[in-house]
């Protein structure tokens, strides 16, 4: 099936600005699921608020635009009670870090499965550019007006922490790598995280003057690198992408469906 | 098989109501005074092949239970004060996309952690307020336990026939209390299966498209259509608009389809009314005080009378009215400053008739808080 | 059936509000009684004086708190120190002997019992001083039948310790017989 064969045409155009890194997301979201064969009906996707959870809008699945940063909240409610579907849940770094934290590490504990994806892009940017729990010290934003002085997240080692037994980065620079760790983070039978730095042209970029949407990329094509690779040893400034975790670990609805039984009741 | 005796406490009564409702789903989060809801569902509901869950936070809770009810489930959530403060965000997401599914609050004295192991009415107003924007909501509550037992059975049929959130407020008292329970037969009380779209799979369905009567038939996630849910305003599809025409429409229609069906939601229950002079109106534990005492005033020969509401929200505006027509007295027995009392007086020809009979210590009213009450207005003394 | 109001007191951990759930559920499952059980709740629910109220009636219970109760019991001194002062005038007043000193005149009949010393003489755990309790309450007032406390004992206490329990019970019965 062709990527068109999974969206709602009907409410295009989408709202994203141009150069914007989050299209490109969806456009290799859509085609790691079309390679997986599934049926649309078995899919749902879940995000919260923000220029990232517009996507949700855009897919024929089923899909629940829900509250800032309750995403996985919601998404745990619709797993849960019907295991059999697939659950997709992008989110923005403010969405999934600042106002969804919790939520997410305790999605993560859980190892329920579904596919989080945190599209980073460092900052607001559906309110204007403020800054993130990803911008980073120094950053500028319109409320780091002197430069940011909060410390970032790095959001592989706190999934890692918190127990997602999936866990991956990759940047929207490198698209075939995106599509393929987004198909492999569906298929895992787990708590699945995926980061993808994504680019805000309009707000990151400007405002720390990091050049148009595809010196944002070329920045990601020249700070990233495989996980273990030599070039990292050589630099370890580089930020490394691939999967970082992958493990096969008891899966939350599977188990609840033992406890199920363990009652005596039958699903 | 025969009629089954329990003697229970409230909060258990709530949850053999939910079971007998067809509960398939509950998420929730620890907290005093309700705490036993969680406790006995987290036993009882997988014997019966449903699903408990406890989540990370009251917020957490109230996202899960509607992201369940979507999959075709009946679902509850069951919290105290801060707790159901945690929950107005998504309560409010549930008014605007239309999401049937119950929260019980079995409330404590507030504000903030207040007092928790006490019993207070306090949340009255948070339940009709407590998310932001205009809205409509449906609240019950009770003061027995065969009354728990019906008014949850109420709310799931409530939340279905309405395709609305609807909150059961409690209180520690009733919640914590243990007393008999005779537990309805199946069949005994009609339940209300949720509405599901008949338009065939491939065929256009308008999830937010209601019909003639007001109400919008549903389809499960992981069904044949798939369709978009969210909290903004929306068009038919369930997609994000602004246009005015949409917004008001819709927001027309989330406050009409309870509104208009006040008269049908109203439950009450009238204690010699018929030539009462002097009026109490109370509620909840309150509702047991105050007919202590106009058992034993009757017994006395003065024309008192009780109407214990059952439905607060919407507020009963006619039923009252009915009711107070020509009464010298109103006394609105509750425990908090007035909230249920302000609508009385909203509600009456002579808002200087009616009276508030309150306790806020976190001390239960007792008969004699009213009795005084009452001097005091005959201009008695104490 | 004259309208009888309870009060348990005691620590916490000593069971009274155990006791009174099964006093007041023998009343309505077994006698057709009406009743109606409420406790304090919070730290007290964890040690500290603790208590439980229970009515019992052949009426509708409206009201369901007990300010004056016709019964109290008390099976600590901080307990008696507390509640004593509630009882209704007339009204049955029973105290642990080893474990309370009465130190007031009580408007009240007084029953200072060797509740404590009989279990501990006889059964030698403390864990079933509670149902020894009841049984000498029943004993001293026949509030219920003892066969009602029997059945449900049946239903809430686990297979292993039930002959404990039914013994402490019947310990009851016999010390509140002269």
């Amino acid at each position: 099936m062709s990527v068109k064969d999974y969206i709602r045409e009907r409410f295009f155009p989408h709202i994203w600005c141009a150069g914007c890194g989050h299209g490109i997301v969806l456009n290799n979201l859509l085609r790691a699921v079309g390679g997986l064969g599934m049926s649309k009906n078995e899919i749902v996707m879940v995000s919260g608020i923000g220029c990232s959870s517009r996507i949700s809008g855009y897919v024929d699945f089923h899909t629940l635009h829900t509250l800032h940063g309750r995403a996985l909240a919601f998404a745990t409610g619709v797993k849960l009670s019907k295991p059999e579907l697939n659950v997709i849940v992008p989110m923005g770094d403010g969405d999934a870090l600042a106002i969804g934290g919790n939520h997410f590490i305790h999605a993560a504990r859980r190892n329920i499965a579904m596919t989080a994806i945190v599209m980073n892009n460092r900052i607001y940017g559906m309110t204007g550019g403020q800054y993130s729990p990803l911008s980073g010290p120094g950053k500028l934003a319109t409320t780091a007006p002197y430069r940011n002085i909060d410390q970032d997240f790095d959001i592989v080692k706190l999934a890692k922490a918190a127990g997602a037994t999936f866990v991956a980065r990759t940047t929207t620079y490198h698209i075939q790598q995106m599509a393929d760790i987004l198909r492999q983070a569906i298929l895992h039978d787990g708590f699945s995280v995926v980061e993808i730095l994504s680019q805000c042209p309009t707000y990151f970029g400007r405002r720390n003057k990091l050049g148009n949407a595809a010196d944002m990329m070329k920045f990601f094509k020249d700070n990233t690198t495989p996980i273990g690779s030599k070039a990292k040893k050589e630099n370890p400034e580089l930020t490394e992408r691939g999967i970082f975790v992958q493990n096969d670990l008891p899966e939350y609805c599977a188990e609840y469906d033992k406890i199920i039984k363990k009652a005596g009741g039958s699903c | 098989m025969g009629s089954q005796v329990k003697f229970i406490q409230g909060n258990e009564v709530c949850v053999e109501a939910a079971l007998y409702a067809g509960l398939d789903f509950f998420a929730g989060y620890p907290i005093t005074p309700s705490t036993e809801i969680a406790e006995h569902l987290a036993y009882r509901l997988p014997q019966a092949g449903g699903k408990f869950i406890q989540m990370e936070d009251e917020i957490a809770s109230m996202c899960a239970i509607i992201g369940a009810s979507l999959t075709g489930q009946k679902v509850l959530t069951a919290t105290s004060g801060p707790g159901f403060s945690l929950m107005q965000e998504a309560l409010g997401y549930a008014v605007m996309a239309e999401i049937p599914c119950v929260i019980v609050n079995v409330q404590r004295g507030g504000p903030s952690t207040g007092i928790p192991t006490h019993i207070s009415q306090g949340d009255v107003n948070q339940a009709r307020w407590g998310t932001h924007g205009d809205h409509a909501i449906i609240a019950l509550t009770a003061s027995n336990h065969q009354d728990v037992f019906a008014m949850t059975v109420e709310a799931f049929n409530m939340a279905e026939t309405y395709r609305t959130p609807v909150v059961l407020l409690f209180d520690e008292v009733v919640g914590h209390m243990r007393e008999k329970l005779i537990l309805p037969q199946t069949n005994e009380i009609p339940l209300v299966k949720r509405l599901k779209t008949s338009v065939d799979g491939g065929v256009d369905y308008h999830p937010y498209l209601a019909r003639e009567d007001g109400r919008l038939p549903m389809s499960d996630f992981g069904g044949v259509h798939r369709y978009n849910v969210t909290g903004l305003y929306h068009d038919m599809w369930g997609f994000p608009s602004d246009n005015p025409k949409i917004v008001h429409g819709l927001l027309r229609h989330l406050v009409d389809k309870i509104e208009s069906n006040a008269d049908t939601i109203a439950r009450y229950k009238e204690h010699y009314l018929e030539d009462a002079k002097k009026v109490l109106i109370s509620y909840g534990a309150s509702a047991r005080s105050a007919l202590h005492v106009v058992n034993t005033l009757r017994q006395k020969g003065q024309k008192y009378g009780l109407l214990e509401l059952q439905t607060l929200w919407p507020f009963p505006h006619q039923v009252i009215r009915d009711r107070c027509n020509g009464a010298e007295h109103i006394i609105v027995v509750e425990m908090n400053l007035g909230q249920i009392c302000r609508e009385v007086k909203n509600a009456v020809d002579h808002p200087d008739r009616v009276f508030l009979a309150n306790r806020v210590d976190g001390v239960f009213i007792n008969p004699s808080d009213i009795r005084q009450t009452l001097r005091l207005i005959q201009g008695r003394g104490v | 059936m004259e309208r009888t109001r309870l009060v348990f007191s005691g620590s916490g951990g000593q069971g009274v509000i155990t006791a009174a759930i099964i006093l007041a559920e023998a009343a309505v499952l077994h006698e057709g009684l009406i009743a109606v059980q409420t406790q304090a709740y919070g730290a007290a629910a964890r040690g500290g004086a603790t208590r439980s109220e229970v009515i019992i009636s052949d009426e509708q219970i409206n009201y369901p708190k007990v300010t004056q109760p016709n019964i109290l019991v008390c099976l600590t001194q901080e307990s008696y120190n507390i509640f004593s002062g509630i009882i209704r005038p007339g009204g049955l007043l029973i105290t642990d002997k080893r474990y309370v000193k009465v130190k007031q005149k009580v408007d009240a009949v007084q029953h200072e019992m060797p509740i404590y010393e009989t279990v501990m003489e006889k059964i030698g755990k403390p864990i079933v001083l509670n149902i020894c309790m009841l049984g000498t309450l029943l004993g001293l007032t026949g509030i219920v039948k003892p066969e009602s406390i029997f059945k449900v004992l049946e239903t809430r206490i686990p297979e292993s310790f039930l002959e404990m329990n039914q013994n402490a019970l019947k310990l009851g019965l016999q010390i509140s017989q002269p």
